[in-house]
């Protein structure tokens, strides 16, 4: 196949073969930082979490007389440990994902104090204090070391402090490769004058009550404290068969609120608590995958315009080519040759302006660069579409018959 | 002359059914995608209070340490503490001036059947109402008096109003409140001004419901009621003790009428932060008085993937318009030779291209009608995210004029280039070809 008498005909029909040019560029510049923001949203729904999510169930306590917490809290977990079907029950201060954030930044030096605001001198990072056993409820995996000892719960409280007297803690794989990179985190400590807390124990990712952006490292900036008796432990967490979650909460909520009647009871399951946290971001998503699906659609059915338009205004030349030897084959592949030629200007202006326009977000908004994946990936899509969009016309082109060259003009 | 260019357009559009539904299908895509983000970004940037934002003032002091601290480009905190708070409340200076922070309300029901539950607070002082104009249904705020004596009054929303009492007047009622008894002494009408303001940075939403309840900071306090947000910016003795620590959890609003009044305020706002520089308390002296629009836009109130939405439909709008060139083009084009008849029996460029614009104005018309209907579709959608600002998403009068002068922007846009193919053709060659 020729390209020299393409190149010809279009240099002809120059208004068209711009606008075609022109639909498949800022088709390509808007779908590929379209997908580009799809795919940074997926990644943070997407975001692993290490604790058992599908068994968990959480009835969250708020508003007790916090004097009572030494006697209410035993009862009210021997009340859900008896409900049938539970398998273990634990209680929390916060979970991942529940928005409800305990924070504070901590130093490797010990003359760490909180004032050193400045990231590379402090790490931010969420607390998370438990009770006994409340590690197997949730699942929480170990890496290195261990978990907390009997006798480091009872003495740790936070009544009104900032921080748990105590000076264990368990912390992230991601928290402690931040903290000391390429070293074995067991037995360093972390420092907030005046208090101090040494690692004992390093736990699979577990996700923050709330998230930073998409990134993933510092999203995972957890650590765990052991804690005896103390209001701060809110959320109670069910471990159960995911099959009988829904009436297990149902009992649980009952049997708390039956308990404890002055107090503000909330049940869900893990999962609602999750699904809610993304709930705004998974929508967007799926709004972005709408606009480019119908942004697609536009696009292909203006190309089959302008191309059945073409083929209408060149059925002479065609009859002509046609009655000079040209077969069937050579017409369809002409229009499909001519169509991924332009679909190819187009793309390389549409990359251009695609990676312009995400600099001009890059610069207003938290977007890392485009990734050059979104090269090729966008091009084959576009080329399919196009040859899809022309196969149409093309063929009609090619069903013109040689005997037209002897009627027209 | 105009009615036989609309007569001429609306037969040359029925003779080419397809092509005509795919050009306004194409273009109402463009406008509905388009007017639904515009609107929602005209809602979501919009004015709380118009009629009064310019007057109203949000302070900040700096009170941190200097480690991270570049004179002149460090900004304030966006919270306020106690002392400076009560400091610049006593002071005394502009017309209103109030201190406030949100709390989580615990409401118990008379009926012990019924489960307490958490309502949305705002401990405040007693300017807030005159301050922000808030309309009263029943009764009224509460004084200077009450603020001083720690008094247990509370004032109530219309929709915690109908919820408890079915809408009656209830002031005079008690309402237990965190095991509290308090005297309601005012129901408000409906009042929730969007953007919520007064909640940014105080842990509230940016959008939606106006809080259940209002009650004196100093009585909230000493019922040991927290703030949603504390920001400390040193170590913490004793946490329950927020009144001395060094933490920050109210924002401060002033009301200042007149350029010498904000003026004299900035000046007043420099020189304590000089003062408490001097005393030891503060390391910094940087301070800020920002009007309620110019603190929203500092807040960046307004989320980032409306913003992103919008320039998404407006590249969207642009991609429909183009596509209707090209349709306009090549229904144009296919009508050559009609056009060398018509020019051959006289007529001029400029009634061919006024007929053509007329045509593509048709189609924007009817793609505006029909992108209306997708608008409402999309807030329709909108309405139904689990956004904060969801309920918010309604289409006024202004948006919906804007479509079809948007519509019809496109349409005229679109239609310049097929016109002026058409008017420029040359009839001779066309009329041969016939």
């Amino acid at each position: 196949m020729q390209i020299r008498p393409i190149l010809a005909t279009l240099r002809k029909h120059r208004i068209p073969a711009i606008l075609i040019v022109l639909e498949i560029a800022l088709a390509c510049a808007v779908l590929c930082n379209a997908v580009f923001m799809i795919s940074r949203r997926v990644a943070s729904i997407s975001l692993p979490n290490a604790i058992d999510e599908k068994e968990l169930i959480s009835v969250s306590m708020h508003g007790a007389d916090p004097t009572r917490a030494a006697a209410d809290i035993p009862r009210n977990l021997a009340a859900l440990q008896g409900i049938a079907g539970v398998q273990a029950a634990g209680v929390i201060s916060s979970l991942p994902l529940s928005t409800d954030n305990w924070g504070w930044s901590f130093g490797t030096q010990p003359d760490s104090v909180l004032e050193d605001r400045s990231s590379d001198q402090n790490t931010n990072v969420s607390l998370y204090m438990m009770a006994q056993g409340t590690e197997r409820v949730l699942g929480l995996r170990l890496r290195q070391g261990r978990f907390f000892n009997a006798d480091e719960y009872p003495g740790s409280l936070i009544g009104s402090g900032a921080l748990p007297s105590t000076h264990v803690t368990v912390i992230t794989e991601s928290l402690a490769k931040k903290l000391w990179p390429g070293q074995s985190p067991l037995g360093k400590t972390i420092y907030s004058k005046p208090a101090y807390f040494t690692v004992v124990g390093v736990v699979a990712d577990v996700l923050r009550p709330r998230l930073f952006g998409s990134d993933g490292l510092r999203s995972y900036h957890s650590s765990f404290f052991p804690m005896g008796p103390d209001q701060a432990l809110a959320n109670y967490v069910l471990r159960c068969p995911p099959a009988e979650r829904e009436r297990i909460l149902r009992e649980a909520v009952q049997k708390m609120q039956a308990l404890n009647p002055s107090a503000v009871i909330n049940g869900n399951t893990y999962e609602a608590i999750r699904n809610r946290y993304f709930a705004d971001t998974s929508s967007m998503a799926w709004m972005l995958v709408l606009v480019c699906a119908v942004m697609l659609a536009v696009t292909a059915v203006g190309i089959v315009g302008l191309s059945s338009f073409w083929v209408t205004q060149r059925r002479a030349q065609i009859g002509i080519r046609r009655a000079l030897g040209a077969t069937r084959g050579d017409i369809l592949r002409y229009f499909q040759l001519e169509n991924f030629l332009l679909v190819g200007i187009g793309i390389l202006l549409g990359m251009l302006l695609a990676y312009g326009i995400n600099l001009f977000l890059m610069a207003h908004y938290e977007l890392p660069r485009l990734p050059m994946l979104y090269l090729p990936a966008g091009a084959l899509a576009l080329w399919l579409i196009g040859q899809g969009a022309v196969l149409g016309p093309a063929q009609r082109a090619a069903a013109v018959p040689p005997v037209v060259a002897t009627r027209a003009a | 002359m105009f009615g036989y260019y609309l007569d001429l357009a609306l037969r040359s559009l029925k003779r080419n059914r397809v092509l005509t539904a795919l050009m306004v299908l194409t273009l109402a895509l463009g406008i509905g995608a388009s007017i639904t983000t515009l609107t929602l970004l005209r809602l979501l940037s919009g004015d709380p209070l118009p009629q009064k934002s310019s007057r109203l003032f949000y302070a900040q002091v700096d009170p941190n340490s200097l480690s991270g601290y570049v004179a002149g480009q460090t900004k304030p905190d966006s919270l306020m503490g106690y002392v400076d708070a009560m400091n610049l409340l006593h002071a005394g200076r502009g017309t209103h001036r109030a201190a406030l922070a949100l709390t989580q309300a615990k409401i118990v029901p008379e009926h012990s059947t019924e489960h307490p539950y958490f309502s949305d607070g705002v401990i405040t002082t007693t300017d807030f109402f005159p301050m922000f104009e808030v309309p009263f249904r029943y009764g009224n705020g509460w004084t200077a008096e009450d603020d001083t004596n720690r008094a247990a009054l509370v004032v109530i929303s219309d929709f915690l109003n109908d919820k408890l009492y079915g809408g009656a007047n209830s002031v005079g009622k008690m309402l237990r409140i965190n095991n509290h008894d308090f005297r309601i002494v005012g129901v408000l009408q409906h009042w929730a001004p969007q953007p919520r303001f007064y909640t940014q940075e105080l842990g509230g939403r940016s959008y939606g419901d106006g809080e259940a309840l209002f009650m004196p900071l100093s009585t909230a306090r000493a019922l040991n009621m927290d703030p949603q947000d504390i920001e400390c910016y040193a170590s913490v003795g004793n946490i329950n003790k927020l009144e001395e620590a060094p933490c920050e959890w109210l924002g401060f609003w002033v009301q200042l009428d007149s350029a010498k009044a904000v003026a004299d305020y900035r000046e007043f706002l420099a020189n304590y932060a000089k003062e408490q520089m001097a005393l030891g308390r503060f390391k910094r002296s940087e301070t800020a008085l920002l009007d309620l629009m110019g603190w929203l836009r500092d807040r960046e109130v307004v989320p980032d993937d409306v913003r992103l939405q919008t320039y998404l439909a407006f590249g969207f709008l642009l991609i429909c318009v183009v596509n209707t060139v090209g349709l306009l083009l090549a229904k144009c084009l296919r009508r050559s030779r009609e056009i060398g008849v018509r020019r051959a029996l006289g007529a001029t460029r400029r009634t061919v291209f006024a007929q053509f614009m007329v045509e593509a104005s048709i189609v924007g018309l009817a793609g505006g009608l029909f992108g209306l209907l997708f608008a409402e579709l999309g807030l329709w959608g909108v309405r139904h995210q689990p956004a904060e600002y969801a309920s918010l998403a309604r289409l006024d009068l202004t948006m919906f004029g804007s479509t079809f002068a948007v519509a019809l922007a496109a349409s005229l846009i679109a239609g310049l280039l097929p016109a002026w193919r058409a008017c420029v053709l040359a009839p001779a060659p066309q009329l041969k070809a016939a």
